[in-house]
């Protein structure tokens, strides 16, 4: 098949590289268009998010002093800690991609374990915050229980403002939840990439799997950095 | 193999179907089941869709045959509940929805623009398969017993009081998303990076443009109604109260979330239908679209006024006045696009060199059809008019009119105009036309009299009526068992066809377009060389189309 036909900027001569696929005429085609791919699936998951958002931000604005008093039981420093973990992350991600383009193999290996460290540990914490909310009877559901109330409020009162709280914790579980489902699957595609970057597949010429695997991780990370302000830091911190 | 000649005068080989295609490269159900082929996964995709229309016409024969009297006596109330409502997710979540864009547009996408295959020929494999285990969970929860909460899954009925199977079809409406998704996906990616040279995008057919259009509102929409139906299984399994009132969730807000998506999902099932019209509309006028790229950005257009509407489905459910008046404006904007196509396919109809071949009678019904549609559209976008018309049999014939009346008359038609392509091989003339116009009649037969129906007065959703409702319906049953016959020929004739029916050759129609360029059935690869795009679309008064539409030699002919 003819490749200088159909695109005449092709670099890299017309030996096809063992990783383009039979229907790219060039690899600077197929990397386009994985990349794009990628970003478009990011938009799904935008709007995927975004409907989880909208309706936080619909009962937020609605059960306002309620979604601040259950705000006040999670505790913001093991947040700001998640938060600076993920960050963290992004920054091995994305040494991991330059380490393939300019070819130091071993690298890439070290930066993709680091990152799939940093994002296990990131699930520790959760795992414990988790435990917590059991712990405390605030998860939703038949053994919930809320005994703080708004404020010095007659007593059917105080119950409405209890299933209040119980909904923000079932945002909270939700939000946080698939955000982790999200974190699971990074790590699982991170594991599955170790092998060929140990062989040396991702080089200069050829790292799309690692790309958007990075902009994937990339993308989860700052789902988090919105949701670590709209759960951990409601109202102020006075405790 | 790197230089490519062209030698028009080889003339092409007496018996064209045993030259390589993708239907004779592999045998076997492996080869099938394990191909990354989008016409053979085009293929498979019509054979799931198929059967789950064959289902969804089911549960529409016993609703029919329920409403022929007046009383209640086939079936009972929660019975005929849960046929209307399997009806509706099986018609709409695998049948209409993936009807033209998985099947026509798998196997044309690439085809028209001259790529060998979708940017992703995996993930187009992976969502036939997630698209049939959306499937299984929904025929699972059917054949246990069904659900009962109406297509619309309202809360709180579904989360709290129904006593069906909602989670298993939520879980198998949720899945199937996912397979729109990577459909979507893929063509957006195959349209912007894998046209042949000389594809500009204002050279792209229209078919392309309605399904990118689709595309972006598959992209944008559906992970939208993936969230939502979480949210309802996960509030019916566990009992959070995000959309219960009396937890303080807000029921409300669950139909804003879903209509976010179901509306623009309307625009998914019509959109591909008008790029289908739109190819038969010029090919059997023989004349150049009349305002090509009006036609393709009215597409764009719909696409984006179709996420601006969603609160139109909700005049009574208590949105505030302003909301209410913004919704009803924009609702009646998106008659412009649509009107912007009517107009351009009468204009194209209008000196041209019309012949009534099956396809083009599809198409010609499907333009009355979708006017009268979209007319009562606009009608009930008019808020006095929806009060009074809301909930009653007026709606389902107006949607019935966009989904049955075009949607399915575009989809036959396509299936008509390209099985040449698709097959090799060319249908009985007389039988298909025959069955064209049972469809038309049929069709008019069955919807028209719920117009009048509803604007009596008579609900939806209730399986029995007041007997001076019963003239009507008995024609609606009637019209229903006209329609009924006029699908079923097709599936004789055509699977007639596949070992009687004459070659085709590959151009039958001598149209215009990349697809017509390369033999019939395809090669694996599509075109023996990639084609070097070099004209307008629907040219079809130039010199070399003349050549090529008198002559059946093609102009490129090589073979690997």
């Amino acid at each position: 098949m003819s490749i200088s036909l159909t695109d005449p900027q092709a670099h890299g001569g017309h030996d096809a590289h063992p990783s383009l696929q039979h229907h790219f005429d060039t690899l600077e085609q197929q990397k386009e268009a994985s990349t794009l791919g990628m970003w478009l699936f990011l938009v799904t998951e935008i709007m995927f998010f975004g409907g989880l958002f909208t309706t936080y931000v619909v009962y937020r604005s609605k059960y306002s002093t309620a979604f601040v008093a259950a705000s006040h039981t999670l505790d913001w420093k093991l947040g700001a800690f998640n938060t600076a973990v993920l960050i963290l992350s992004s920054l091995t991600m994305a040494l991991a991609i330059w380490a393939a383009q300019v070819n130091r193999r071993k690298q890439v290996v070290a930066f993709l374990i680091a990152t799939m460290i940093l994002g296990l540990t990131f699930l520790g914490v959760k795992a414990v915050e988790y435990k917590d909310k059991f712990e405390h009877h605030h998860v939703p559901g038949a053994s919930f229980e809320w005994h703080e109330g708004g404020h010095a409020e007659a007593a059917p009162a105080q119950a409405d403002f209890a299933k209040h709280v119980q909904l923000f914790f079932s945002l909270y579980f939700i939000m946080t939840g698939l955000h982790a489902v999200h974190m699971i699957c990074g790590i699982g595609v991170l594991a599955f990439l170790l092998m060929p970057s140990w062989k040396g597949r991702y080089n200069s010429a050829y790292h799309n799997p690692l790309e958007c695997t990075g902009l994937y991780w990339h993308f989860v990370d700052i789902v988090w950095i919105f949701l670590f302000p709209l759960l951990y830091l409601l109202g102020a911190h006075a405790k | 193999m790197n230089t490519s000649t062209v030698h028009p005068e080889i003339p092409p080989p007496a018996d064209l179907v045993d030259r390589p295609n993708y239907l004779n490269a592999a045998y076997g159900l492996k080869s099938w089941l394990l191909t990354r082929d989008h016409k053979r996964i085009g293929i498979l995709y019509m054979i799931s869709v198929t059967i789950f229309f064959a289902l969804g016409s089911l549960f529409a024969l016993l609703i029919r045959l329920e409403l022929l009297t007046p009383e209640g006596d086939l079936m009972q109330p929660d019975t005929y509940n849960r046929v209307f409502t399997m009806h509706g997710v099986v018609m709409v979540f695998f049948f209409l929805i993936p009807a033209i864009p998985a099947t026509l547009g798998n196997f044309l996408v690439p085809l028209m623009i001259g790529a060998k295959d979708l940017a992703f020929p995996k993930l187009n494999l992976a969502s036939w398969y997630v698209y049939n285990l959306g499937g299984i969970f929904t025929l699972w929860a059917i054949f246990n017993g069904g659900v009962d909460t109406g297509w619309t899954f309202y809360t709180p009925f579904s989360t709290n009081y129904s006593n069906s199977y909602v989670i298993a079809t939520a879980l198998g409406v949720f899945i199937n998303g996912f397979s729109s998704i990577f459909t979507g996906l893929n063509f957006i990616v195959t349209i912007h990076r894998m046209r042949a040279p000389g594809m500009t995008w204002f050279r792209l057919p229209l078919f392309i443009w309605s399904h990118y259009a689709t595309s972006l509102i598959i992209v944008l929409g559906t992970p939208v109604v993936a969230i939502t139906i979480l949210m309802v299984a996960a509030e019916r399994l566990l009992h959070l109260g995000i959309f219960d009132p009396r937890l303080g969730g807000d029921p409300i807000l669950f139909q804003h979330l879903f209509w976010f998506y179901s509306h623009p999902a309307v625009y998914i099932m019509i959109l591909p239908a008008m790029g289908v019209i739109s190819e038969l509309v010029a090919a059997f006028s023989r004349k150049r679209i009349f305002g090509y790229r009006f036609v393709a950005f009215a597409s764009i257009a719909i696409a984006v006024l179709g996420f601006l509407v969603w609160g139109h489905h909700m005049f009574v459910a208590g949105q505030s006045m302003y909301a209410v008046t913004i919704f009803s404006i924009m609702s009646m904007l998106v008659a412009v696009p649509s009107a912007v196509k009517v107009f351009n396919w009468t204009a194209t109809l209008y000196e041209g060199s019309i012949s009534y071949e099956t396809p083009m009678l599809y198409a010609l019904g499907f333009i009355g059809l979708f006017t009268l549609g979209g007319l009562t559209g606009t009608m009930i976008a008019t808020l006095g008019i929806d009060v009074h018309l809301h909930d009653t049999y007026f709606i389902v014939a107006h949607f019935h009119y966009i989904m049955v009346g075009g949607t399915i008359m575009a989809y036959m038609g396509g299936l008509h105009y390209w099985w040449p392509k698709i097959s090799g091989r060319l249908y009985p003339g007389f039988l298909s036309r025959l069955s064209a116009l049972l469809v038309f009649v049929g069709f008019n037969l069955t919807f028209f009299p719920q117009f009048i129906l509803g604007y009596l007065g008579m609900p939806r959703r209730y399986w029995s009526y007041p007997p001076e409702f019963q003239v009507l319906n008995v024609l609606s049953t009637a019209g229903a068992s006209i329609l009924g016959v006029g699908y079923i020929l097709p599936l004789f004739y055509f699977a007639w066809s596949l070992k009687y029916g004459k070659r085709a050759g590959e151009n039958p129609w001598g149209a215009v377009g990349l697809e017509w360029d390369t033999t019939s059935p395809p090669p694996t690869e599509n075109f023996p060389v990639i084609p070097v795009v070099t004209r307008e679309p629907y040219d079809y008064t130039s010199e070399e189309v003349h050549r090529r539409t008198t002559q059946e030699a093609p102009v490129v002919y090589q073979l690997d």
